[in-house]
């Protein structure tokens, strides 16, 4: 078979289809001018701006306090949930709840957050801070449980036999040899859920009151008086944090894949 | 390199003293998943100090009868009891037994230090005594150097020493070994074999032993438990079990045999003072020196190993009984042993394996030599199973 020619031009197509928004978007965080059209001349103000504006700060604040808890407390539930599903070959009601454990990716999340609000209103909870968390936690632990589910499907149960045929209790067991084995995939979870709490507009909106505005509102409310370059220069952080995060995840899995390849060849020569 | 032996080893036959208390004894065990018996009313005793293996095809229900000792597994019914004690309900971290995996199962996030330490440290024993018990089971199994290094960087010959030095470090009262050797290839597999038994005698320790590997059960072993289909065909030591196999189903399964079908025309007991059966296998007379409860006409089969069958391109002096005239219709050069296949007169064919004994290359008889087949009294057996 002929190997296909490898096209600059498609490729180049491709990263701009992808990142001109975002290049547009970075670029004009530095603009002097306050049209956010009209170039005007490189100027840090709006960082200076944006970090003096208090109501976005407070919401930065509200938004990474809600991404941290409820990322950890969904991971927490997630991986309960995705050792539920893996070890328990069998109990009532499995396929209703593996079902449903996948169905709040499908769901609309306006209908996941109308729902989340009809409750809170129905057992009297003042919305805000925790209401949010409690929102995001119960659609992020989905995705965790699927993320630890996979890894869970290829690990070898007699690591955990060995485990308690050597005397240690199932529970210690699980901290000992599961949890350090599965922890990349729970860091993973954790990581998909961060992010996906960090940039939810929508049940965030349905679910939230007043005093506990998260970013992605704030920016939003902000937008439809008009697009400041404040907000330009906001979101320039966050996608410099994101990109941070994802660099630092792939140098990550690299060496341990570099780790493993050295380890093989010690164990070749080991033999020898 | 100079290996001690130790010492000698000492006939060991507890099984057939009447006083001895059996160490592990599963007493009318059956197990079932769902409608899948597994396990059939099997019962066994196992003696201490004993080399005991289980041996069978895939599916037999050997793994499923160690997990149940191991605690992985609760017979559905019957009882295990081990030294005396009913062992059932109690979970796996609290029995006296630990088990070497088939997939070594080695904590790939520990070194091996580590692992051999896990199960010492879950029995809170002092900083001290595990350094010692570690480093004495790394000594046992010539892995001194390896200590710090983890299963990852090991090769598949010293990941297995791991395991085992992880599964004895405890000193348990028995040992359960899961198809052992079986991924190691077959130079590494014949040595460690060896190895087994010199710590198993060193140790003074009780090993069960699983493994399809007849080979490996016969080397190994004191006792052979052959199992089929959830149920125990045959105990006892490999010698008895390969030379008086009690059914066709052990022959075939335990190394190389010819069976044929054939019918009881002189039951034992008729020729005096040695009982002799003789056998018509459709036209071949055979004669058997054994005492067997067949009777006249019964259909029974006829078990000969093909190194006990005499081959030659001369006439036997008496050629009416025990003696078979064929041509050689193939040859299989093992290097040690020669096999010939000789079809007979009427197609049936039978396996004759002879010492290559001379550096000879050509061998004086090759395909297509008429030959004589013979054999004496006491080489075959009847089978009535």
């Amino acid at each position: 078979m002929k190997s296909a020619r490898f096209d600059p031009v498609v490729l180049t197509l491709g990263f701009a289809f992808l990142y001109i928004p975002i290049i547009i978007l970075v670029v004009y965080s530095f603009n002097a001018s306050r049209l956010v059209t009209v170039w005007g001349g490189f100027s840090l103000q709006w960082y200076a701006a944006m970090w003096s504006n208090q109501g976005l700060m407070d919401a930065a604040w509200v938004t990474a306090r809600v991404a941290v808890l409820s990322a950890t407390i969904g991971t927490v539930f997630g991986t309960m949930a995705a050792l539920a599903l893996v070890r328990y070959s069998r109990f009532p009601g499995k396929t209703l709840f593996s079902g449903m454990i996948y169905a709040p990716l499908v769901m609309p999340e306006v209908i996941t957050g109308l729902s989340l609000l009809l409750l809170f209103v129905a057992v009297n909870v003042d919305r805000g801070f925790w209401t949010v968390t409690i929102a995001h936690t119960t659609f992020t632990m989905c995705y965790v449980a699927i993320v630890v589910q996979s890894r869970l499907l290829t690990f070898d149960r007699s690591l955990e036999e060995a485990a308690l045929d050597l005397g240690c209790p199932p529970v210690k067991t699980f901290f000992k040899i599961t949890l350090p084995l599965i922890l990349p995939a729970v860091l993973a979870g954790w990581m998909l859920a961060f992010t996906l709490s960090l940039d939810d507009l929508v049940i965030a909106s349905f679910t939230t009151g007043p005093g506990a505005t998260t970013l992605p509102i704030k920016i939003y409310s902000q937008v439809r008086l008009g697009v400041t370059p404040e907000i330009n220069a906001i979101c320039t952080i966050l996608i410099a944090l994101v990109t941070i995060g994802v660099v630092f995840a792939s140098i990550a899995s690299k060496r341990s894949e570099l780790r493993r390849i050295r380890d093989e060849h010690v164990a070749l020569r080991g033999s020898l | 390199m100079a290996k001690s032996l130790g010492p000698v080893k000492r006939k060991f036959e507890p099984w057939n003293d009447p006083t001895a208390q059996p160490f592990i004894r599963f007493e009318n065990i059956t197990k079932k998943y769902g409608d899948f018996i597994a396990v059939s009313n099997l019962s066994l005793d196992i003696y201490e100090r004993e080399f005991f293996s289980l041996l069978g095809p895939s599916g037999c229900g050997k793994t499923t009868l160690m997990r149940m000792l191991a605690g992985f597994e609760e017979p559905t019914e019957g009882r295990i009891l081990l030294q005396g004690n009913d062992i059932s309900g109690v979970p796996p971290y609290r029995r006296p037994t630990n088990m070497m995996f088939q997939s070594y199962a080695l904590f790939p996030h520990m070194t091996v230090e580590k692992n051999i330490a896990f199960g010492l440290e879950q029995d809170k024993l002092s900083k001290g005594e595990i350094e010692g018990r570690v480093q004495e089971m790394l000594k046992l199994v010539k892995l001194e150097e390896f200590a710090k290094r983890k299963p990852g960087q090991l090769s598949g010959g010293q990941r297995q020493r791991v395991a085992l030095a992880r599964s004895l470090a405890k000193r348990p009262k028995v040992l359960l070994l899961d198809e052992p050797l079986g991924a190691l290839d077959r130079k590494l597999r014949e040595e460690t074999q060896f190895e087994l038994m010199d710590i198993q005698h060193t140790l003074g320790l009780t090993f069960l032993i699983v493994t399809h590997d007849q080979e490996e059960a016969m080397t190994v072993s004191d006792r052979i438990a052959v199992m089929d289909k959830g149920v125990i065909v045959q105990v006892d030591t490999p010698a008895e079990i390969y030379e008086a196999p009690n059914s066709r189903y052990v022959a075939d399964f335990i190394g190389d045999i010819n069976i044929m079908e054939g019918t009881v025309v002189a039951p034992s007991g008729d020729v005096s003072p040695q009982p002799v059966v003789t056998l018509d296998c459709d036209g071949l007379i055979v004669a058997v020196e054994q005492d067997c409860a067949a009777k006249h006409g019964d259909r029974v089969a006829f078990a000969i190993r093909p190194e006990k069958v005499r081959i030659s391109p001369d006439q036997p002096a008496d050629t009416s009984v025990n003696a078979a005239y064929g041509e050689v219709w193939d040859i299989g050069y093992l290097g040690d042993f020669s096999v010939f296949l000789v079809s007979l007169s009427d197609g049936r064919i039978v396996r004759a394996a002879q010492a290559n004994v001379s550096r000879l290359v050509d061998r004086p008889i090759t395909f297509g030599d008429m030959v004589w087949l013979s054999w004496p009294r006491d080489a075959g057996l009847v089978l009535t199973r």
